[in-house]
C-alpha cells in the first residue's frame, strides 16, 4: 500500500464520545428526575416542605419517579437489543407481544400466589420468554426472517395473548378489575420501593449483559449468516439477549405495566444521533429511556390533575405514529 | 492449507453433497463452477464450519475442524456471500470493521490495527472515499466491492467468495479477480470463487472444479476442464471452445 494516500478519515475516538454524550445525558436524567419531583398535582419547591408534602415526595412520588426511570431504561435496551438481533427496527417488546406474555405471567402470579411479590416478576419473566420464543419461531423461515413476518407475528401472539388476558380479567371482580384494565395500559401509580429496586437491578444486569454482547450484535444487524461467517457465536448471543430482554421486560411488565414504545422511540432517536453502533445505542438507550419514560409519567400526572393518565397512554400517543412513519420508510 | 476430504452434507436425509475432496493449497486460486443447485454454496458454507459435514473432514492447517472455535476459524477462512441488505444505517467503515470481529475482540472497541487492517482493505477495494458512506446509499456493484473489503480486513489467508463478480461492471469484474489473484500470488493467500463466467475462471484459476448433482465431475487445471464434454454434461449447452487472442486462455464461446 502506498503511504500518504490517506482512507478519508472519520475515526471517531469512541470511547471519548461515549463518555462525553453518555455524560450531557446522565445530567439530562438528573434535571428531568428533579423536575419530575417538583411538578405534580401538588407543586413542591426545593425548600420549607410540610410534614404533608414530605409524604407526598417521598413515599409516592419518589418511588413512582425512580421506579419511572428504571422501567424506560429497561424497555428501551430490551427494544435496542431485540432490533438489532432480529435485524428489524420496527421490532419492540410490546409490538412483538413480549409485554403482553409478561402481563399474562404477572397476572396469573397475582391470582395464584398474590401473596408472594416476588413471584410476579419471576412468572412475568417466564411469560415474556415464552411470548419472544413464540414470536421467533413464527417469524423465521428458511430464507431468514422479513418484516412483514416479523410483524405479523407479534401482532398474531399479541392478539392471542390479549384474549387469554380478557378472559382472565373477566373472572376476576369489578374493583380489581378497574385497576387491571389501567395497569395493562401502563401505569406507574402503583409503584413500590420493593418493585424498584427489583427492577432496578434486572434493569443493570441486563443493560450490562445487552452491552457486552454489542459488539456481536453490530455483525448480527448486518446480517446472521455473514456474523457467523465472521466469527459471531450466533446461538449464544441469542440466547443472552433473548434472556436479558425478557427479563427486563419481565419485571418491568411486572411493576408497570405494558408501557408501550419506549423500546421503538428511544432507540431510533439514539440512532439519528449516534449512528448504530451498538456499543452506544445500548448503553444510551439505557438513559435515553429513563429520561423519556420519567417525562411522560410527569405528561401523565400534570395533564388533567388532578386526575391521572396511564404513563402508557403518553408514550403510544408519541409512538404510534412514529411507528407508521417507519414502517412507510422501510 | 485447507484439505477436504471426502466431505458428505446433507438437508435432513438428502445429500447435498457427495464424496467431495480437495485440496487448497497456499498461493492456489481455485475456480467453482456448476449450475444452479448443483451444490456450489454449499460447499463454500461447508468450508468455513457453518454447515456441518454428515461425513469425512476438512482440515486447515493438518488440524481438523472440530478442534478450532467459531472465532479461530474465521480468523483463517474469510467468507465474501451474496449481498443482502440492512435495514440499519451501517457506515461503510462501520461494515468492515465489522471484519475484524474475529482478530480484533469480541469486546472493546476497536484498536489502531484493526482501522489499519480495515483502511488498507478499503484501499484495495478502489473504496478510500467512500468509508463515511452509508451503505444503503451504494449501488449493488459499490456494496459488492465493500463486501470484498471487509473480508480482507480480516486478514485471514483462505478467501471463499460466492460469486463475487455477480453485480459488477466489465472494469470491476476484472479488477476484482485482478486483486484476487495477487494477493494468492504472493503465496500467503488462497481463494476458492464460485462464478457463473466460464471465461473469468479459465484466464485467473489454477484450477477448476467442476460440480454437478453434488458430485465433483472434474477438477485441475482449466484447460483439462474446460472440454466441450464436461460443459456439455455439466450446463447441457453447445459450446465452442479457442484461444483467447490476448492471454492465450481457453475461450468459451456459448452456441444458442
Amino acid at each position: 500500500m502506498q503511504e500518504g494516500v490517506a482512507v478519508k478519515n472519520i475515526r471517531i475516538n469512541s470511547s471519548r464520545t461515549a463518555l462525553r454524550y453518555g455524560g450531557m445525558l446522565v445530567l439530562l436524567l438528573a434535571a428531568a428526575l428533579v423536575a419530575a419531583a417538583l411538578l405534580g398535582s401538588e407543586k413542591l419547591s426545593f425548600f420549607d416542605l410540610s410534614e404533608e408534602q414530605r409524604a407526598i415526595l417521598f413515599d409516592i412520588r419518589l418511588p413512582r419517579i425512580l421506579l419511572g426511570a428504571a422501567v424506560g431504561a429497561s424497555l428501551a435496551v430490551a427494544g435496542a437489543g431485540l432490533q438489532s438481533l432480529l435485524r428489524n427496527p420496527l421490532a419492540e417488546p410490546y409490538l412483538l407481544g413480549v409485554s403482553n406474555g409478561a402481563a399474562l405471567g404477572t397476572m396469573l402470579a397475582f391470582i395464584f400466589f398474590e401473596q408472594f411479590e416476588f413471584s410476579r416478576p419471576v412468572m412475568a419473566f417466564g411469560g415474556a420468554s415464552l411470548a419472544t420464543f413464540a414470536v421467533y419461531q413464527m417469524a423465521k423461515s428458511r430464507s431468514g426472517m422479513n418484516v412483514e413476518r416479523l410483524v405479523l407475528s407479534g401482532v398474531i401472539v399479541t392478539t392471542f395473548l390479549s384474549s387469554i388476558i380478557v378472559l382472565v380479567t373477566s373472572l376476576l371482580d369489578a374493583t380489581k378489575l378497574r385497576s387491571f384494565t389501567f395497569w395493562l395500559l401502563g401505569d406507574l401509580s402503583q409503584a413500590t420501593l420493593n418493585g424498584f429496586y427489583i427492577s432496578l437491578i434486572v434493569g443493570i444486569i441486563g443493560t450490562i449483559v445487552m452491552t457486552s454482547q454489542a459488539k456481536a450484535l453490530n455483525l448480527m444487524m448486518i446480517g446472521e449468516r455473514d456474523a457467523g461467517d465472521f466469527g459471531v457465536e450466533v446461538k449464544k448471543v441469542r440466547l443472552l439477549v433473548f434472556g436479558a430482554a425478557s427479563a427486563m421486560v419481565g419485571t418491568a411488565v411486572a411493576a408497570s405495566g405494558s408501557v408501550g414504545y419506549v423500546g421503538l422511540i428511544v432507540p431510533h432517536l439514539i440512532r439519528l444521533a449516534f449512528g448504530s453502533d451498538n456499543r452506544l445505542v445500548v448503553p444510551f438507550s439505557a438513559i435515553a429511556g429513563a429520561i423519556f419514560v420519567v417525562l411522560a409519567d410527569t405528561v401523565a400526572r400534570v395533564a388533567i390533575s388532578p386526575r391521572e393518565l396511564p404513563v402508557g397512554a403518553i408514550t403510544a400517543l408519541i409512538g404510534a405514529p412514529l411507528f407508521i412513519y417507519l414502517l412507510r420508510r422501510n | 492449507m485447507l484439505e477436504v476430504r471426502d466431505i458428505f452434507v446433507s438437508y435432513g436425509n438428502r445429500d447435498v453433497l457427495r464424496d467431495i475432496s480437495l485440496t487448497l493449497e497456499g498461493g492456489k486460486m481455485i475456480a467453482l463452477l456448476g449450475a444452479n443447485g448443483a451444490g456450489k454454496t454449499t460447499l463454500v458454507r461447508a468450508l468455513n464450519g457453518i454447515l456441518p459435514v454428515s461425513k469425512g473432514e476438512i482440515l486447515i492447517d493438518g488440524k481438523p475442524f472440530h478442534k478450532f472455535s467459531r472465532r479461530e476459524i474465521a480468523q483463517k477462512v474469510a467468507v465474501v456471500a451474496q449481498e443482502n441488505e440492512t435495514k440499519f444505517p451501517v457506515t461503510v467503515l462501520e461494515f468492515v470493521l465489522a471484519g475484524r470481529f474475529a482478530s480484533g475482540g469480541a469486546f472493546g472497541w476497536e484498536s489502531e490495527k484493526d482501522f489499519t487492517a480495515s483502511e488498507n482493505a478499503l484501499l484495495s477495494c478502489d473504496l478510500a472515499s467512500f468509508s463515511d458512506r452509508f451503505m444503503n446509499e451504494l449501488s449493488g456493484g459499490e456494496r459488492q466491492r465493500v463486501v470484498l473489503a471487509r473480508a480482507l480486513a480480516t486478514e485471514a489467508n483462505i478467501l471463499l467468495l460466492d460469486e463475487p463478480t455477480a453485480n459488477l461492471d466489465l472494469a470491476h469484474q476484472g479488477s476484482m479477480f485482478r486483486l484476487i489473484r495477487e494477493r494468492c500470488r504472493t503465496g500467503k493467500y488462497s481463494a476458492i470463487v464460485i462464478t457463473h463466467d466460464l471465461n473469468l475462471a479459465a484466464e485467473f484459476a489454477d484450477e477448476i472444479v467442476l460440480l454437478k448433482d453434488g458430485r465433483i465431475c472434474a477438477k485441475g487445471a482449466p484447460s483439462d476442464v474446460l472440454t466441450v464434454g464436461n460443459l456439455v454434461e455439466v450446463f447441457g449447452v453447445r459450446v465452442l471452445l479457442d484461444a483467447n487472442p490476448a492471454s492465450g486462455k481457453v475461450r468459451v464461446t456459448t452456441v444458442y
